[in-house]
C-alpha cells in the first residue's frame, strides 16, 4: 500500500472478495528521508494516509525497511547505468528485485498466500497451471510492461485486483468508500527524486556521469559540446545548442568517447534492437522467432516486430518500420494482443537490421 | 490467526483500572467546573484536585506543595529540565546538564535542545553492560563544574527499553555533594516497588499516570521545596505557576487514585509478575539460540523481560508476532518503517548484530501463566522466520 488510490482501492477489493488482508508498505529510500522535505513515495502523509486506510478497511497495517536494500540496489543501479551511458528504467529492476522479491518474500514468510498490488495489469491461469499475464483493462493505464521482469513462480503468487477496471472506475470505488484518497494525483515514476529532476539528481550523486564532451556527427566531425550525456534523449531535436543548416537530432551516444552523436532527421531510427537479460512469462524460451507487438519505453505504442531468441540468451527484434527512440537501458517488452509474453533490457540498436 | 490477544506491552501503557475510571467519572459532565472559579463549580473541581495532591503527596512521602500535576511523563521531563534552566538564565548562570545515553527522548532529546538553545553544557555519563550508571562514573561526571552555576543530573530511575534501575538515592547523594540538583525519571518505577521522594533523595521525579493503570495525558512532576523554578508552561497562576492550564480534573483525579492503588498493591502484584516474567526469560533463553537478555538480571522492573537477538530485525519479528497475536515492543521499533539501532542496546555495548534486534515484553496485572505459554511457544518460530526473513539481493 502506497496511499495512493490504487493500492488502497486493490486493498478494498479484496477485502470485499473475502480474503484475509495484511496491509504492507515498503518504506523506500528517498534522497530527502529524514529531512521532512516534500519527498514523494516514503513522505509520513503518505504513510498516515496507508494506515488509515487500512484501519478503514479492518485490516493489519506494517511499513517494512526497505531504505538500505533499495538504495544499495535501485538507486546504486540507476547512478551506474546512466554512468555507463545508457538510460535505466528503475522501475523493472524494482519489480524485479524488491517488490517482487523483497517484499514478496516478507509477504510469504508471514503466512501469505499472494502479494496484491495496485498494478493495472491482470493475469490468467491458462493450461497446466501457467499463468498468463495481461494488459490492464484501462489500455491508456496498462502496466504490463513493468510487470514484464516476473517469472511464473512469482507471477503464480500476484494478484493486481485493479487491473480489472479502468481509472476512472477505481476513482468512483475510492469515493463510493470514502477513502481519503480518491482525488489524489497518480505517482510519478521515479519515487527516490526529491523533486523529479533526474539531471540534478546525477548532478548530485553521481558527478563522474555527467561530464562534459563532445557533439559529433556519425563520421566524427565535432559540431560542438555537450553538458553531459544523461541530459540527452535519443531523438532530441531542442536544446542541442548547435547551428547547423539541417535540423540536427540525437542520434546515440558514445559513452566510451563520452560523445553526443547527432545527425539529420533521415539519419535517425532503427529497424532493430538487441535485448539482454530476457525474461519468457511463461518460463520456456521459445524456439523459433515469432512475431509480436514490442513497447521500446513504458508510454511507447506497441510496434509491429519479429523478435528472434539468440543462441546466447539475448534477442534480436526487427520492427516493420524503423523506430526513432530506441534507447539502451529501456525494456524492449513482447505482446500478442493483451498478452504479455515478457521482456529484456536494449543493450544497443541492431544496425545488422536496418 | 490467533484470535487470543496476547498484551505484553505494558510499558507502553496500561489498561484504566475501573475503579480509577468510577472515581474520574463525575468529573466530566457533572462536576466540570474550572478549578480557578469564585463559584460552587469551582470550588467542587478545586477540592477535587486538592485532595488528589494530598493523596500523590501522602504516598510518595513529599510535602503537596511539592506535586506539580501535568499532561503526562514527557512533559514531566520537559519541565522538570526546562524550570531550572530558564531560572537558571534569568540569574544568568553557567548551566550544566548531566545525563545518560539510556534516557527516554523526552528527557534526552530536551537535554540536546537545551544545550543548542540556552548553551547549556552537556555531559554524558556512560553506563555500564547492564544500564546502570557507576558512582565512580558520576563523580568524573561531576568534576569541575563552573562555580555558581546550576548543575542538574536527570537519570533514568528504571529503564523503560531494559528494565534496568539505577541506585537513585547512592547516585543523588554524589550528586548533592557537589552541589547539583537531581531530577529522576521514574515512569516506568510506580507499582512495581516503593516510590519515596524523600528516600530518593531527587529534587525532581517525573511520572506518567497511563503507565500505572490511570489515564493518558496526566501526569506529575514532584519539584522539591528550595528548587529554583521558571516555568516553561507559563500561564494563569495554576500549579503556583509552575504549570499554567486549566485543570486536567478527571486527569488528576484519575491520576491520585490510580498511584494510591499501585503504591498499595505492589507488594503483592510485584512477586508475581516477577515469577512470570522469570520463566518467560529463562524459557526464551532456552529456546532461542544468539539471544541476551539486556538490562540487569536481577535488579530491574518485575513485569519487565528484555532481550536482544542477533541478527535479526526487530520489526519483522514485531510484525510477525502481532499476526500471531501477541502485542510486544521493541527500543528501535518504529511503525514508519525507519528502524535505527537502539541507542540503549549501544549504550550497553552491543554490536552492530544486536541493536536492531531488540524485544521488550512487558508483564501486568492481567498477565497469567497462559500468557507466557503461548509465547513460549510462538516465539521461537517467529524468531526463526524473522531472521530467515531478509533474502540476498544481487543485481
Amino acid at each position: 500500500m502506497s496511499g495512493g488510490v490504487d493500492s488502497s482501492v486493490a486493498a478494498a477489493l479484496l477485502v470485499e472478495r473475502g480474503y484475509d488482508v495484511i496491509g504492507m508498505m515498503m518504506r523506500l529510500w528517498s534522497e530527502d528521508c529524514g529531512t521532512g522535505g516534500s519527498n514523494r513515495c516514503c513522505t509520513p502523509d503518505q504513510l498516515l494516509d496507508a494506515r488509515r486506510i487500512a484501519d478503514q478497511l479492518g485490516i493489519p497495517f506494517y511499513v517494512i525497511d526497505t531504505q538500505d536494500v533499495f538504495r544499495r540496489t535501485i538507486v546504486q543501479f540507476f547512478i551506474d547505468r546512466y554512468a555507463a551511458g545508457d538510460t535505466p528504467n528503475p522501475c523493472l529492476e524494482c519489480n524485479r528485485h524488491i517488490r517482487f522479491e523483497w517484499l514478496l518474500n516478507h509477504a510469504l514468510a508471514m503466512d501469505a498466500d499472494f502479494l496484491a498490488t495496485g498494478h493495472y495489469a491482470r493475469t490468467q491461469y491458462g493450461a497446466g497451471g501457467r499463468v498468463r499475464l495481461l494488459k490492464g483493462l484501462d489500455d491508456a493505464k496498462d502496466q504490463s510492461y513493468v510487470l514484464s521482469v516476473l517469472s511464473q513462480d512469482k507471477l503464480r503468487h500476484a494478484l493486481f485486483p485493479v487491473g480489472d477496471y479502468t481509472k476512472p472506475d477505481v476513482r468512483r470505488m475510492a469515493e463510493k468508500l470514502a477513502l481519503p484518497v480518491a482525488q489524489k494525483h497518480d505517482s510519478q515514476d521515479l519515487c527516490f527524486l526529491a523533486d523529479g529532476d533526474y539531471r540534478r539528481f546525477l548532478a548530485e550523486h553521481a558527478p563522474e556521469a555527467i561530464r562534459p564532451g563532445p557533439i559529433l556527427t556519425r563520421d566524427g566531425r565535432q559540431l560542438g559540446e555537450h553538458t553531459g550525456l544523461p541530459h540527452y534523449t535519443i531523438g532530441q531535436r531542442k536544446g542541442l545548442g548547435i547551428s547547423y543548416h539541417e535540423a540536427l537530432y540525437v542520434l546515440t551516444t558514445d559513452p566510451a568517447k563520452n560523445a553526443l552523436i547527432v545527425g539529420t532527421q533521415d539519419e535517425l531510427g532503427h529497424r532493430g534492437l538487441i535485448a539482454g537479460r530476457v525474461n519468457w512469462i511463461a518460463g520456456d524460451t521459445p524456439l523459433e522467432p515469432f512475431r509480436a507487438d514490442v513497447k521500446i519505453r513504458y508510454k511507447a505504442r506497441p510496434a509491429a516486430a519479429r523478435v528472434s531468441p539468440l543462441p546466447d540468451g539475448r534477442v534480436r527484434v526487427t520492427f516493420d518500420e524503423r523506430l526513432n527512440a530506441i534507447t539502451p537501458g529501456q525494456g524492449a517488452v513482447f505482446y500478442d494482443g493483451d498478452e504479455c509474453l515478457g521482456g529484456g533490457i536494449i543493450t544497443r540498436v541492431d544496425d545488422d537490421a536496418r | 490467526m490467533n484470535t487470543q490477544l496476547v498484551y505484553l506491552d505494558h510499558s507502553a501503557s496500561t489498561p484504566l483500572d475501573p475503579r480509577v475510571l468510577d472515581a474520574m467519572l463525575p468529573y466530566f459532565s457533572e462536576h466540570y467546573g474550572n478549578s480557578l472559579a469564585v463559584h460552587s463549580f469551582g470550588r467542587q473541581a478545586e477540592r477535587a484536585v486538592e485532595d488528589a495532591r494530598d493523596t500523590v503527596a501522602r504516598v510518595m512521602n513529599c510535602h503537596r506543595h511539592e506535586i506539580v500535576f501535568t499532561s503526562g511523563g514527557t512533559e514531566s521531563d520537559n519541565l522538570a529540565l526546562r524550570g531550572p534552566v530558564q531560572y537558571a538564565l534569568t540569574q544568568g548562570q553557567p548551566i550544566t546538564l548531566i545525563t545518560t545515553p539510556v534516557e527516554h527522548k523526552a528527557v534526552a532529546v530536551t537535554a540536546r535542545q537545551l544545550r543548542d538553545t540556552a548553551g547549556a553544557a552537556l555531559r554524558v555519563v556512560p553506563v555500564d553492560e547492564h544500564g546502570r550508571v557507576s558512582a565512580d562514573d558520576l563523580r568524573a561526571a561531576l568534576q569541575n563544574l563552573p562555580s555558581g552555576g546550576l548543575a542538574l543530573v536527570s537519570l533514568i530511575h528504571s529503564n523503560n527499553e531494559i528494565g534496568t534501575r539505577n541506585p537513585i538515592p547512592e547516585l543523588a547523594a554524589i550528586a548533592h555533594e557537589y552541589g547539583a540538583i537531581v531530577h529522576t525519571d521514574a515512569v516506568q518505577a510506580p507499582g512495581h516497588g516503593p516510590l519515596d521522594v524523600s528516600a530518593l533523595d531527587v529534587d525532581l521525579l517525573s511520572l506518567s499516570s497511563h503507565k500505572f493503570y490511570g489515564p493518558k495525558g496526566a501526569g506529575v512532576l514532584v519539584v522539591r521545596n528550595g528548587i529554583d523554578f521558571l516555568t516553561s508552561h507559563s500561564g494563569a497562576k495554576h500549579e503556583d505557576y509552575r504549570r499554567g492550564g486549566t485543570h486536567n480534573v478527571p486527569g488528576i483525579v484519575g491520576t491520585a487514585a490510580a498511584l494510591e492503588l499501585a503504591m498499595n498493591t505492589w507488594p503483592e502484584t510485584a512477586p508475581r509478575l516477577a515469577a512470570l516474567r522469570d520463566r518467560l526469560v529463562e524459557g526464551i533463553m532456552d529456546r532461542v539460540p544468539d539471544t541476551r537478555l539486556t538490562g540487569h538480571p536481577a535488579d530491574r522492573l518485575p513485569g519487565h523481560a528484555s532481550f536482544a537477538f542477533a541478527h535479526l530485525d526487530g520489526n519483522t519479528l514485531l510484525m510477525l508476532l502481532d499476526q500471531s497475536g501477541i502485542a510486544a515492543s521493541s527500543g528501535s521499533a518504529c511503525k514508519v518503517g525507519d528502524p535505527r539501532p537502539s541507542p540503549v542496546l549501544e549504550a550497553i555495548g552491543l554490536g552492530p548484530e544486536w541493536t536492531r534486534g531488540g524485544l521488550r515484553l512487558t508483564l501486568g496485572h492481567s498477565t497469567t501463566g497462559a500468557d507466557i505459554s503461548a509465547v513460549l511457544d510462538v516465539l521461537p518460530k517467529k524468531i526463526r522466520a524473522a531472521r530467515q526473513m531478509p533474502p540476498s539481493i544481487s543485481v
